[in-house]
């Protein structure tokens, strides 16, 4: 198959504007530059939880359950005791003594975390092994001996409330079913009137089956308790450290000052790490219990089949319109598979996540979801895999409703959109399931993809390729897709978001040292998006300080405020609006130091990045270096303002910012095989403001990645005994750069009116837009209404066939 | 991490060092090449060796020369010496066409023709290659050597004729003139496994088929290989309709299983199809003389 190579297009607006340069040749503020944090990754010199080795440490490993759904009758582990090097094996009843061997989950559920009375999934943790090293625990773990007696399991989510199915949670006193809840949002009678009124309706089943974030790094954890103080320090894979240190807290009963929770740099998150897994626990106790530091490190089997997986959304929508395609109403049934424990991590409220943000970005009043979550013998987990907390689920679901509409009128997907797209002048925009959309210019961001495209060519070569193959000529067929995406990231405000009770806001503290060069710590946890790079830079931009003169230290409990960690796309809509404001106030307190050193009065002073001087004298000013050192000095400053330069806050976001993106995939499909070849990929992107363009092209080139992975390779399937067949590298398959095309990026900017310097998250925008581009095209390609992801070449295949495979089982 | 068992670690110097060692330590030793398929099964603990006897050091097993009127490949010739072998290349195309197609640069770069044979994969591509080519496998003992066709090389999944005191040492590939050859494979992604592939040889005398040799992988075909649709095709034209009748046996004779990678008529329909894309292009090949690889197919 030939390819069509592009070249990497840039089209991107913030890069025209000119930039001051610090000496270091760095931006002063926004811009594009290289990533401080690249140095030490690039010589091998990061520190990541497995560098870590602490004099006497030893290992821990997990041994996992077999099978799906299995009572124990019995654990005998006096022969791996035995080993020689081994100094403790832990069970289900080792951990019942100290009160341990259930967790909390972050959506208030129970989780087990070494069995004590059935497992539940397989893959689940049975016991935790201690050695000298790694060798040596899983020649031991090998040696414990299992009682087994296998039970009927529910992997097959739409079997899961059925009169017959085997109950999973009975654990839980008075549970009779599988049933975790049920949820609804949106206006339910407008929408049946809706329905009920509408020229044209179309219904479409869907799956978005069970993915993993498979971040490169594992989770682990090296837990040291010092007998002598107390203080357990905690070396872990964790995107939220502040959350998992008052965890450890409550679920341990430990003094919360004496948990200090470290997490170096981190290998990928995605969502993977914002939970507390089994083995975290295991390694404190197990730490305990030996009174050396214990690590735990799960190997790659161990990751995919225990720890968050994502979606698992079995969907049916309903879309309706007019005859002429004006959409009137849009209403979704989920049911949504959570595995054996409602391990979900998402704002209480929502036990769905922000799914109902379905609506998208077209502008109708009627919308109903109704989601019924169900445990099934599956690892739990749900909300992983860059998803803005079940954003994609939405996304998907009303992309390819539109398509599916598309379908029905005959009508151009394009077009369809184009005229339902939400205007420019309607925003803020209040949708009909309560969410307020701060701004955007949707119809801009979709008439410049389609730019870039070159749309109307595209489908005059598509109508020559399908002549050709429709002569019998090829078995070549070209396919188009679009998707237009709105998401709501930054969460968010406190009074409607907490996890655990935990409000999602995030401190900051900014302090300037008296040679102005600045140190800035922030609660949020990169996993490899660049923070220290991109929070300098948004100090800089606000004072003037080079980027390279700016420290940005995370990822320390110790060292760090409290704030809810990096996830959701939440970092910059609300860290990055605690940088800023910070900033804003060391500006403010700066203005006072220089107008007291300059002997005027403070408003008489005017602001040039990193600059006070006097309205209509510019040569008589003082830098904010020059500040902080008076600062510091002998200067004799006003009353009630206090010496040094530094500030503190704590952000609570009015409301989340909401990045959105138009996108078009273009395929070429070999119907003989149902190999497909991703030829172009075009993707432009809203996010407001980019504080380094490199970084965000960056994130969206990852996401766009995973997007093709969801749409034609990843997936989790289990057959029905349970059996996990996505355990390896081998089965879960993970997009390379031979199923890349070179990306085509494109923006506009839009900032949000809310946050303090217009920015929007953008980490997940690409994972969450890209997967229904890809499906809407290999389907135009194939003339297919819809077939489930991952669009495996036998998926295609078979599509075509009409007797389209079900993903999410075992291929019989 | 995943960790193997506990095991020894030999290094053997020349062919019959090996051999010695191998009978010394008898059913518990194993030999290893590449290690990328020995390595991972022990690191999942299904292969638990208690003595590894390596042979990447011994001398004369990494030839690819013209011998007579056989090309002879030694075992520890690398996947990548493999792609890049220029009288492999004019002679048999088809190598390279797997190779591209075969795991990624760093498997390629340490994964050996000997193991690949060896490790008797059902859904192995090499294999299927020497079994399209009708090659032979050249196996040493302490006795000497003997030689076993490829078709009889293999006596059941993940077994083969190599008795436990013996060495694969040399892969024989008769040399044909008026020749063409090719491999189709489809994979989920770059570096999986395939779902299915077919390899062939077509040998023309005029525009007539004078011999033609077939190799499915990863299809269930007895011997990787389609006897049935070989013979049809045998004394008739080179044509369209003799493929797609060759390729019709292939989809009837092939027992596939269902996996992740595909269901049964999905993959049926596959060992028919790339039967027939191999057989065309083998004998376009034939037709244009000795015709370089296709360069459009750029892999990993
Ligand atoms: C990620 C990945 C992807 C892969 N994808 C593919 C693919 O798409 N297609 C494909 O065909 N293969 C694939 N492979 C397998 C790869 O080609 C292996 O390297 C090859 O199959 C084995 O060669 P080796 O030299 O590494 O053998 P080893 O792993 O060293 O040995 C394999 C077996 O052969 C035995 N053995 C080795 N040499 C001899 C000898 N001379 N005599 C007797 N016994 C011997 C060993 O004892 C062992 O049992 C893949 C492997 C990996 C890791």
């Amino acid at each position: 198959m030939t390819t069509t190579d592009n070249p990497p297009q840039s089209d991107t607006e913030a890069d025209t504007t000119e930039v001051p340069l610090s000496d270091a040749g760095n931006p002063i503020g926004f811009g594009r530059m290289l990533r401080k944090e690249d140095a030490r990754f690039l010589r091998g010199q990061g520190n990541y939880v497995d560098d870590v080795r602490l004099p006497g440490m030893l290992t821990g490993v997990i041994l996992r359950a077999p099978m799906a759904h299995a009572r124990i009758n019995s654990i005998d582990t006096s022969a791996a005791e035995a080993v020689d090097g081994v100094h403790a094996v832990l069970t289900g009843e080792t951990l019942e003594g100290v009160g341990l061997s259930w967790m909390p989950t972050l959506s208030n559920d129970t989780q087990s975390v070494l069995v004590t009375d059935k497992v539940r999934f397989q893959g689940q943790e049975v016991a935790f092994v201690i050695a000298d090293d790694e060798y040596i625990a899983q020649d031991a773990a090998q040696r414990i001996v299992v009682d087994y007696e296998p039970l009927p399991a529910v992997a097959d989510a739409k079997q899961a409330l059925a009169d017959d199915a085997p109950l999973i949670r009975d654990d839980v006193e008075g549970r009779t079913d599988n049933k975790i809840y049920d949820w609804e949002a949106g206006n339910k009678d407008e929408t049946d009137r809706a329905f009920a009124d509408a020229d044209v309706v179309v219904r479409q089943e869907m799956l978005y089956p069970r993915t993993h974030p498979a971040p490169m790094e594992t989770c682990g954890s090296v837990a040291h308790m010092d007998p002598v103080t107390g203080k357990l320090v905690i070396w872990t894979t964790t995107q939220a450290p502040h959350a998992h240190r008052t965890l450890y807290a409550l679920v341990a009963g430990l003094p919360e000052h004496k948990i200090q929770v470290i997490s170096p740099d981190i290998g990928g998150g995605f969502g993977n790490k914002v939970g507390i897994y089994p083995g975290y626990v295991c390694s404190v106790v197990g730490s305990i219990v030996t009174g050396k530091p214990v690590k735990w490190m799960e190997d790659r089997a161990g990751n995919l089949m225990s720890t968050s997986f994502a979606r698992d959304y079995h969907m049916t929508g309903e879309i309706a319109s007019t005859a002429d395609g004006t959409i009137t109403g849009l209403r979704v049934d989920v049911l949504a598979d959570h595995g054996a424990f409602n391990g979900v991590a998402q704002p209480t409220k929502y036990p769905a996540g922000f799914f109902h943000i379905f609506t998208g970005s077209y502008d109708y009043g009627a919308a109903h979801c109704n989601v019924r979550a169900v445990y099934t013998n599956k690892a739990p987990g749900g909300v992983a895999y860059a998803c803005s907390f079940r954003i994609t689920e939405a996304v998907y679901l009303v992309e390819r409703m539109v398509d599916c509409l598309a379908d029905e009128l005959d009508m151009d997907p394009a077009e369809l959109r184009m005229k339902n797209l939400l205007q420019p002048e309607q925003f803020p925009y209040t949708t009909p399931t309560g969410w307020e959309y701060d701004s955007g210019d949707y119809p801009r961001a979709l008439q410049k993809a389609l730019d870039m495209a070159g749309y109307e060519a595209l489908r005059d070569e598509q109508a020559d390729v399908r002549a050709a193959y429709d002569n019998g000529e090829s078995t070549m067929l070209m396919g188009i897709g679009l998707s237009f995406f709105t998401e709501g990231v930054g969460a968010g405000p406190r009074k409607h978001m907490d996890i655990l009770g935990l409000g999602m806001a995030d401190g900051c503290e900014l302090r300037i040292h008296p040679t102005g060069k600045a140190i800035l710590r922030i609660s949020v946890q990169s996993q490899g998006q660049g923070h220290e790079t991109t929070f300098a830079q948004i100090v800089s931009q606000e004072l003037g300080i080079p980027p390279e003169d700016i420290e940005v230290v995370h990822g320390d409990t110790d060292n760090t405020p409290f704030g809810l960690g990096t996830y959701g796309s939440r970092s910059t809509p609300v860290s990055g609006a605690a940088a800023a404001v910070v900033s804003h106030r060391i500006r403010d307190k700066a203005r006072i130091i220089a107008a007291t050193a300059l002997e005027c009065d403070p408003d008489d002073l005017e602001w040039e990045p990193g600059r006070w001087f006097v309205r209509g004298a510019p040569e008589q000013g003082q830098t904010i270096q020059e500040t902080a050192f008076a600062a510091h000095g002998s200067l004799e400053l006003p009353e009630g303002v206090e010496g040094h330069l530094d500030a503190q806050t704590v952000y609570n976001p009015p409301n989340l910012t909401y990045p959105f993106g138009a996108y078009i995939c273009v395929t070429d499909v070999d119907t003989a095989t149902g190999e497909v070849k991703v030829r172009r990929f075009i993707a432009v992107d809203d996010c407001g403001p980019r504080i380094n363009p490199m970084i965000v092209e960056g994130q969206v080139h990852g996401g766009l990645a995973d997007g093709i992975g969801m749409a034609l390779m990843e997936v989790m399937a289990f057959d029905r005994d349970g059996n996990h067949l996505g355990g390896s590298f081998m089965d879960y398959l993970l997009p390379t750069s031979m199923e890349c095309p070179s990306w085509e990026l494109g923006e506009t900017v839009t900032p949000s009116p809310h946050h303090p310097i217009g920015v929007k998250g953008v980490g997940e925008s690409a994972t969450v837009g890209s997967p229904p581009a890809v499906v809407n095209s290999v389907l135009d390609a194939i003339g297919v209404r819809h077939a489930d992801m991952p669009l495996t070449p036998a998926a295609v295949w078979r599509a075509m066939q009409g007797s389209p495979l079900r993903t999410d089982l075992a291929i019989e | 991490m995943q960790v193997p068992e506990t095991f020894d670690y030999e290094r053997a110097s020349t062919v019959e060092d090996a051999i010695q060692r191998l009978t010394a330590h008898g059913d518990e030793a194993r030999v290893i090449a590449g290690g990328h398929s020995l390595l991972p099964m022990m690191k999942l603990r299904l292969a638990v060796p208690e003595v590894l006897i390596d042979i990447n050091d011994l001398p004369g097993l990494d030839h690819v020369r013209l011998d007579g009127d056989e090309l002879a490949i030694g075992a520890l010739v690398r996947h990548a010496a493999i792609l890049d072998d220029p009288i492999l290349g004019e002679h048999y195309p088809i190598f390279a066409d797997a190779e591209r197609k075969i795991a990624d640069p760093l498997v390629r770069n340490r994964g050996t023709i000997g193991g690949s044979l060896c490790q008797a994969d059902p859904a192995e591509d090499l294999s299927a290659v020497v079994t399209a080519l009708k090659g032979s496998c050249v196996i040493q003992s302490a006795n000497g050597r003997r030689t076993v066709p490829m078709r009889e090389f293999h006596t059941g999944p993940w077994e083969t004729a190599v008795g436990d005191a013996e060495l694969l040492v040399e892969v024989r590939i008769p040399v044909r003139t008026s020749v063409g050859s090719s491999y189709h494979k489809v994979e989920r992604r770059v570096g999986d496994w395939a779902v299915a592939a077919a390899g062939a040889f077509v040998q023309l005398d005029g525009d007539t088929i004078a011999a033609v040799g077939l190799g499915l992988s990863a299809v269930g075909a007895p011997d990787m290989t389609c006897p049935d649709a070989e013979q049809a095709l045998v004394g008739g034209p080179a044509s369209a309709e003799a493929f797609a009748e060759a390729a019709r046996i292939v989809h009837d004779a092939v027992s596939p299983t269902a996996d992740q990678r595909g269901p049964v008529d999905y993959k049926r329909h596959l060992a028919g199809e790339l039967t027939r894309r191999a057989l065309t292009d083998a004998a376009r090949r034939a037709r244009s003389g000795s015709d370089p690889v296709d360069s459009e197919e750029g892999n990993a």
